[in-house]
């Protein structure tokens, strides 16, 4: 049995925020994933959006988090060295009844405390915003709307996390969480065990099942899909700006945004579906997203599109997040329920749990933490007197693996050796970009193999896309003909 | 800071870039260098083991990497330097090439004239739309091809194949050869754009079904492929209802069309075609920025390498002419697409022609007995006829320089007048 | 007997009709436009040919030797050349052109390098 202070299960942009909290107090901390790396749910797969908090219903959990959460971003990104930039948004309306809701979202945002917030005309809008639909009657202006990449941040926190003693498991998939003698009993799906004296459950589609486990109650949980368009990087997007239209019972609806790589994202839809890993993209759902998307933007065209992802978000029916201890439970705390404002929320949702988990066992501060140490600025980046000095010290850097986005065989090797590292062809490509670019790994995924292999000492037949059975390769070309030679 | 000062810089040591750094050198220029990111000069051709290259230039059957030798060794045996390992990181208007390798770090190299050669790269998934999960097992034909022929990998076991492109063609009997079960190779086309032969020796050889007319509708598998949907499709190419037919497989190669490489092009400010998303060119492969040249597939996809060859060595040629103040002219006609036709190049020609100008061109559908016509100010220029013209095969139309003469300067139009099989 | 073949000669793939006589020599074809075609018919029909390209692995190499018949062989005779050559492997370095297996399988042709590694 494996014994620590802390188990926190989920690993995600709650659990690793948390985790990061955590890990200044002087305490043993292991977070539990089922995937086989950080962010492997819903915080991979979203709108990256740090919403600035007119959307929540005032006095709810998610008004207050988002809205402290939102605050603690720019300064968060810059100690970590995560793409975040305040690009601000338009909440487009198109009618009448728009009109009051963009009135109400306004008159919320004041409530809630968001600052900036203003309704700008239709002139003022398309001044803005030149490929807006010229249909668009009124606007919200919303100048905190800030976009950030989730999973990047996810990692950053997981590695600062990781330098300061948590210890990161993955592939490990709760089944039972038990309180016996004081202390929490964990099992896993391939029987792994675990013990501490705090159980924290921060995972995302597994919420309401891990919090049956932890009290007994049960929670109705939805899960919800939303697949999106990514379009290729330009110099020239088509918005500088979050473009939403007026949201909906479902969510906040389709939007159009330029992401901190230069991408252009479109989506998501909104869809429930049975099962919470199902992250297919489907041609209806994908329809949709364009039938909606078009209303923003007239001129739309996914001729530059790279990929379409799907996330899948747990949604409670109480419409909000549960954060706190868990009701009915000793020493179970949680933060689930977490869609959209999540990500926003994640750092003051982090703040809030990590004192109340250290008050109710008396953790300390430590006296000292392991200062934040950030991975080399990317080549992409670099200036070109930056980019001699860097080859001039690291002959990797000489070799681009990733023509899309300009990666060096040093950047893909330092993002397997960070404190939590990749292990996988698409680990690499988040921390690195190697493969997010228009030829979508066509070119670098075989030369990233081989570095993961050499760094990992996995064979290349086994190196995987993203974990468990996601083998790029099936064997040798001689072994493999031998084989069916025998087979015949 | 410039580091190092050429004549003419060539990038990429395909067979585009070694066949325009040999004529440049036939013609004189001494000062050439080639730039290549692998780790030997060659480009695609060196994972194309099969044969079936060179035989409108060698009139003999080579494969792909002996194609590659030969040029290896022309450049080889007129000293032009080849340095490998060697990225290109942006090209500017004024002609200064950025560039990094391990072993000569980054470097900043001026050149009296420029030739673009960097070749092309495959469509992938995310340009085609197809829904369903985001798996491994999904490749391009041309990463499959890499992995078995150049690393000894294979990619999978039971494979489907989307497009019919000759890679895919080429990689169905691939991978049938190396012990893989191919079970389809789907086309959405009524048509292949992949050649007779391939068909033949590389589907029906092996009993491998060929698809017409159908794509793949759903992906499945959380982890590795386990199958795929495919249906019909109609007229609009959209999926029919009802004609859906599944596969259970772990692989999904994709061979569906080929996209110039011309991100270097773009940031040096070099106009391009939206057509064959190359640059725009003039007779002699000049861009639209002096002195920098375009040929091979970074100009318009090819079918045959040949012809790659051909045009290349005609860059080098006009690239060397221009550093010695002999490539001055005036562009005179601008050349159009006409119906049937698209992707004409050269898009500009000149006055003071000193040879005949070879148009090529895609044809836009399959077209029997059909005339190729190319006409100004309501002249005929150029006509040629073909029992059949197919989007599969460039055409190819030659204009007299003669017959330009008297011509007034203005646009040139290509149109194929024929019976139209497939639209 | 009758037999179809697509001509491959060139792109307007002529759809021939080939007879054939009971012992499967044969009689003759039509659908053809020009005289390839016939010759490529008669030679599909009664012995069709192939060259076979393959990779063999090379201790001392990453990267896998590609190899040719030196001529077209036997249709039939691939499957048996492809497993000969899965029980292969070189030693670096091999030139372009040297022949690896001479004569396989009594077809006449020669396995040869098409790379130097």
């Amino acid at each position: 049995m494996n014994q620590s202070d802390i188990v926190i299960v989920g690993s995600g942009i709650t659990g690793t925020a948390l985790a990061r909290e955590l890990s200044r107090y002087d305490a043993s901390i292991v977070v539990l994933d089922r995937g086989y790396d950080v962010a492997e749910g819903a915080t991979k797969a979203n709108s990256g959006i740090v919403h600035a908090g007119y959307d929540a219903v005032p006095g709810t959990q998610k008004a207050k988090f988002n809205v402290l959460g939102a605050k603690k971003y720019a300064a968060l990104c810059a100690g970590l060295h995560v793409p975040y930039r305040k690009c601000g948004a338009l909440v487009i309306g198109f009618c009448e009844e728009d009109r009051i809701t963009i009135e109400q979202l306004y008159r919320r945002g004041v409530l809630n405390g968001v600052s900036g917030l203003r309704i700008v005309s239709r002139d003022e809008a398309l001044q803005m915003e030149p490929a807006l639909n010229p249909a668009v009657s009124c606007a919200l202006f919303v100048p905190e709307s800030a976009i950030v990449s989730p999973y990047e941040l996810a990692f950053a926190m997981a590695d600062d996390a990781a330098a300061n003693g948590v210890r990161f498991i993955f592939g490990e998939s709760v089944i039972a969480a038990a309180r016996r003698g004081g202390t929490w009993e964990v099992e896993t799906a391939r029987g792994s065990r675990y013990a501490c004296r705090v159980f924290i459950n921060c995972s995302g589609s597994s919420g309401a099942e891990i919090h049956r486990m932890v009290c007994g109650t049960r929670l109705k949980m939805i899960h919800r899909r939303g697949q999106y368009y990514l379009l290729d990087r330009s110099a020239a997007l088509p918005f500088s700006r979050t473009i939403f239209q007026c949201p909906s019972s479902m969510g906040k609806g389709v939007l159009v945004s330029p992401t901190v790589h230069g991408n252009l994202l479109i989506g998501p839809n909104a869809e429930d579906i049975a099962d919470p890993l199902d992250t297919a993209t489907t041609s209806g759902g994908l329809a949709s997203v364009l039938e909606k998307a078009v209303k923003t933007w007239p001129s739309l065209s996914v001729r530059s599109n790279i990929t379409n992802f799907s996330g899948v978000r747990a949604h409670l029916e109480t419409d909000d997040f549960m954060v706190g201890p868990v009701p009915g439970a000793e020493a179970a705390f949680e933060a689930i329920g977490i869609e959209s404002p999540g990500l926003s929320s994640a750092p003051a949702v982090a703040e809030e749990l990590s004192a109340l988990v250290a008050e109710s066992i008396g953790l300390k501060k430590k006296k000292e933490i392991v200062p934040y140490c950030p991975p080399a600025k990317p080549f992409s980046a670099m200036t070109d007197g930056e980019r001699k000095n860097a080859v001039a010290q690291d002959a990797a850097y000489g070799n681009i693996v990733c023509r899309c986005e300009t990666v060096t065989e040093a950047e893909i090797r330092n993002a397997i050796r960070r404190p939590v590292g990749a292990t996988t062809i698409d680990g690499v490509k988040r921390r690195t970009r190697a493969g997010m670019g228009r030829c979508q790994g066509g070119f670098c995924s075989p030369r990233v193999a081989r570095i993961l292999s050499e760094e990992t000492g996995i064979p290349l037949c086994e190196i995987t896309k993203s974990g468990g059975n996601s083998r790029l390769l099936s064997g040798t070309v001689d072994e493999f003909l031998k084989g069916a030679a025998e087979n015949d | 800071m410039i580091d190092l000062h050429v004549g003419v810089l060539v990038i990429g040591a395909g067979p585009a870039g070694l066949a325009a750094a040999v004529a440049a050198h036939e013609n004189g220029t001494d000062s050439i260098l080639v730039l290549e990111r692998e780790n030997e000069p060659g480009g695609i051709l060196r994972q194309c083991i099969h044969n079936g290259f060179g035989l409108h230039r060698f009139n003999e059957e080579l494969t792909g990497p002996e194609y590659a030798q030969r040029d290896i060794d022309r450049a080889r045996a007129a000293g032009i330097p080849i340095e490998c390992n060697t990225t290109v990181l942006s090209v500017s208007a004024g002609r200064v090439v950025t560039c990094v390798s391990p072993e000569k770090g980054f470097r900043q190299i001026s050149a009296d004239a420029v030739i673009l050669a960097m070749g092309c790269r495959e469509r992938p998934r995310g340009a085609l739309c197809t829904p369903g999960t985001r798996c491994a097992g999904i490749y391009s034909a041309g990463t499959a091809q890499r992995f078995v022929n150049m690393e000894g990998y294979m990619p999978g076991k039971r494979v489907v194949i989307l497009g019919s492109g000759d890679i895919g063609l080429i990689m169905a009997r691939r991978m049938t050869l190396q012990g893989a079960k191919v079970l389809a190779c789907v086309e959405i086309m009524p048509y292949s754009s992949g050649l007779k032969r391939n068909i033949v020796q590389c589907l029906d050889d092996y009993g491998i079904p060929l698809l017409l007319g159908h794509t793949v509708t759903d992906i499945r598998g959380k982890e590795r492929l386990t199958g795929v949907t495919v249906a019909e499709v109609d007229g609009s190419r959209n999926p029919i209802p009802g004609t859906e037919q599944d596969f259970e497989c772990d692989t999904l190669l994709l061979s569906c069309g080929l996209i110039p490489e011309n991100e270097l092009t773009s940031g040096a400010g070099i106009t391009l075609s939206p057509a064959t998303s190359g640059a725009v060119v003039d007779e002699r492969f000049e861009t639209s920025v002096p002195g920098i040249f375009a040929c091979g597939n970074v100009l318009h996809v090819h079918d045959l390498v040949d012809y790659v060859s051909e045009e290349s060595a005609a860059a080098g040629l006009a690239a060397s002419e221009y550093i010695r103040g002999k490539g001055k002219k005036e562009l005179r006609w601008s050349v159009v697409d006409g119906p049937g036709v698209r992707g004409t190049v050269p898009q500009q020609i000149s006055s003071g022609l000193q040879d005949d100008v070879r148009l090529m061109f895609r044809p836009s559908g399959v077209f029997k007995n059909a005339v190729a016509v190319a006409e100004s100010s309501g002249k005929e220029i150029a006509r040629k006829k073909a029992m059949i013209f197919t989007p599969g095969e460039m055409a190819l139309l030659n204009i007299r320089k003669e017959a330009l003469s008297g011509i007034p300067e203005g646009s040139i139009t290509v149109r194929i007048e024929g019976e139209i099989q497939h639209g | 007997m009758d037999k179809v073949i697509i001509c491959i000669n060139c792109p307007v793939g002529c759809r021939m009709n080939v007879k054939l006589a009971e012992d499967g020599s044969f009689l003759s074809v039509s659908g053809n436009t020009c005289p390839r075609g016939a010759r490529y018919a008669e030679q599909e029909c009664t012995a069709p040919l192939r060259m076979v390209t393959a990779v063999i692995p090379v201790s001392g190499a990453a990267v896998p030797l590609s190899v040719k018949t030196s001529v077209p062989v036997p249709r039939e005779s691939i499957g048996g050349i492809m497993k000969q050559l899965s029980l292969l492997s070189v030693r670096a370095p091999v030139s372009q052109g040297a022949v690896i297996v001479s004569n396989i399988l009594g077809t006449g042709a020669d396995i040869i390098a098409t790379r130097n590694v």
